[in-house]
């Protein structure tokens, strides 16, 4: 194990010193562009599947798995979830308001707009941070970004806006378009003893495997959350899915809804942009 | 209290397609919680369907089914408009029932 | 005079090696001490690893039962990891673009 990790080091040291940085250090941030190129990345990589398809992850890798996949969402195990994600969202909090009255549109049909940029605050703003603030403002205690009720709730207000094409706005504020950047750089920065990117698996490999899983594209990979996985039992929210992931590459997770979550899920949701939300979704 | 059981059955020809999803933590015993105790055992034994009185699909279950479980079966038989009953009995004696017209 | 010197030699060896052998809870203490400290820094930077952290645990738990010999071999590969997962930190500061779809 020693000699390993020593060899490891010797050659990240080795790495560092024989790199040298991109002459244009200082590149102009075109999310436009990056959409674009990202876009077309997987359209031209997967010719047979429509842009929409890609919503749906591993099942459009795989035709074993589609045609599961179809039967299982004719009875889909994230029917409780979104039921009891329903009824909380139409419980009025203990002072009378509810959740309706912290979002546009009374909440309905809105999911796709989110990850959004507060300009007011500088950061970005998603929709779980948005769900916990108006619990706040309204005396009621946060809920955990990692357990049911919020996956719950999330399913909920996805699955009110399934169809509507995602819709994330970069206004013209450097403090944005830093904050997408940042979400980008995440994407394909490498953690974790086991040196994976989010890109080494979802641009690298999709539809190859990760031990027995069908990895997704990054196209659309946010579209159906929150997710009911096989592997939890369980509905789980964008927050549980990308502290899961960080240590299961042996990376130790931040906070939900820490800055470079949020920057990621901006970044990601953006690059998405017209594909159609799918939420709540299943996956193995 | 809203039952546990969604099931929808479908009449094509002389067979008739059951899908059910049962809510249900189905806890086989063996797992331990975040403090090292064991979830004790909760689950499901018998699962059974019935048309025109008589049994057509009737589940043994243990601790191995996963939580929230999903059938899919079909059976000879079964009209449109006919009653589809379904109940279920878990090991700590708790029931639940429910009804659904075959379409 | 020609018969003293291997001996000497090997005695000195022996002295040597027992010195090495004879692990202190001193030494322990400084090794976690280092460990410790590279993974903060590895904190700072956003990217701690998993098991830099339970192999600081493992060398604290042999430290408790006495056995300091396996604690420090512990505290060392913990610090390795740590600095594997700067390094790791600061060469993505642009390696990540080699990955970027463009």
């Amino acid at each position: 194990m020693r000699p390993a990790i020593h060899i490891v080091s010797a050659a990240f040291a080795l790495a560092m010193l024989a790199l040298t940085p991109p002459a244009t250090a200082a590149e102009k941030i075109d999310p436009v562009a990056d959409a674009k190129a990202f876009q077309k990345f997987f359209t031209d990589k997967f010719p047979k599947l429509k842009p929409e398809d890609f919503v749906t992850g591993p099942y459009s890798m795989n035709e074993d798995l589609h045609r599961q996949w179809v039967e299982k969402e004719q009875f889909p195990p994230y029917e409780f979830s979104l039921e009891m994600g329903k009824e909380m969202f139409s419980t009025p909090f203990k002072n009378g308001k509810s959740y309706a009255d912290c979002f546009p549109n009374k909440g309905i049909g809105i999911r796709q707009n989110y990850p959004y940029f507060d300009d007011k605050e500088g950061k970005v703003i998603t929709l779980e941070l948005a769900l916990n603030r108006c619990r706040e403002t309204n005396g009621e205690p946060p809920l955990s970004y990692v357990k049911d009720e919020m996956a719950a709730l999330t399913a909920y207000m996805a699955y009110t806006s399934r169809g509507k094409p995602f819709d994330i706005k970069i206004p013209n504020d450097p403090r944005a378009l830093e904050a997408y950047q940042q979400g980008k750089e995440y994407f394909y920065t490498r953690r974790g003893q086991f040196n994976f990117s989010c890109a080494t698996c979802h641009v690298q490999s999709p539809g190859e495997r990760i031990r027995a899983e069908v990895l997704a594209p990054g196209l659309g990979i946010l579209n159906a959350m929150p997710i009911y996985r096989s592997e939890w039992s369980g509905m789980g929210t964008t927050s549980r899915r990308f502290t899961t992931c960080n240590s299961q590459i042996r990376g130790v997770p931040l906070n939900p809804q820490d800055d470079e979550y949020r920057n990621l899920e901006y970044y990601l949701s953006y690059v998405s942009n017209g594909l159609p939300i799918s939420g709540p979704g299943a996956r193995p | 209290m809203a039952s546990t059981i969604r099931v929808r059955a479908t009449s094509s020809g002389d067979t008739t397609e059951v899908q059910a999803l049962i809510q249900h933590p189905m806890d086989s015993g063996f797992v331990k919680d975040a403090k090292g105790e064991i979830i004790p055992a909760h689950f499901i034994q018998q699962l059974t369907f019935e048309y025109d009185g008589k049994p057509v699909f009737v589940a043994d279950w243990g601790g191995g089914v996963s939580k929230d479980p999903y059938v899919k079966f079909a059976f000879k038989g079964g009209k449109k408009g006919d009653d589809l009953k379904v109940s279920w009995v878990d090991n700590k004696g708790a029931t639940d029932t429910t009804t659904a017209k075959i379409v | 005079m020609s018969l003293l010197k291997p001996l000497l030699a090997s005695f000195l060896l022996i002295a040597g090696s027992a010195c090495a052998f004879a692990a202190s809870e001193a030494d322990y203490k400084a090794a976690y001490a280092a460990a410790e400290a590279a993974n903060k820094e590895a904190g700072k930077l956003r990217n701690q690893w998993t098991t830099t952290a339970s192999t600081l645990a493992a060398a604290k738990k042999a430290a408790d039962a006495g056995d300091f010999d396996k604690a420090i071999e512990a505290s060392k590969e913990a610090e390795a990891l740590a600095k594997a997962s700067i390094y790791q930190a600061t060469s993505e500061k642009q390696l990540w673009k080699d990955l970027e779809i463009r």
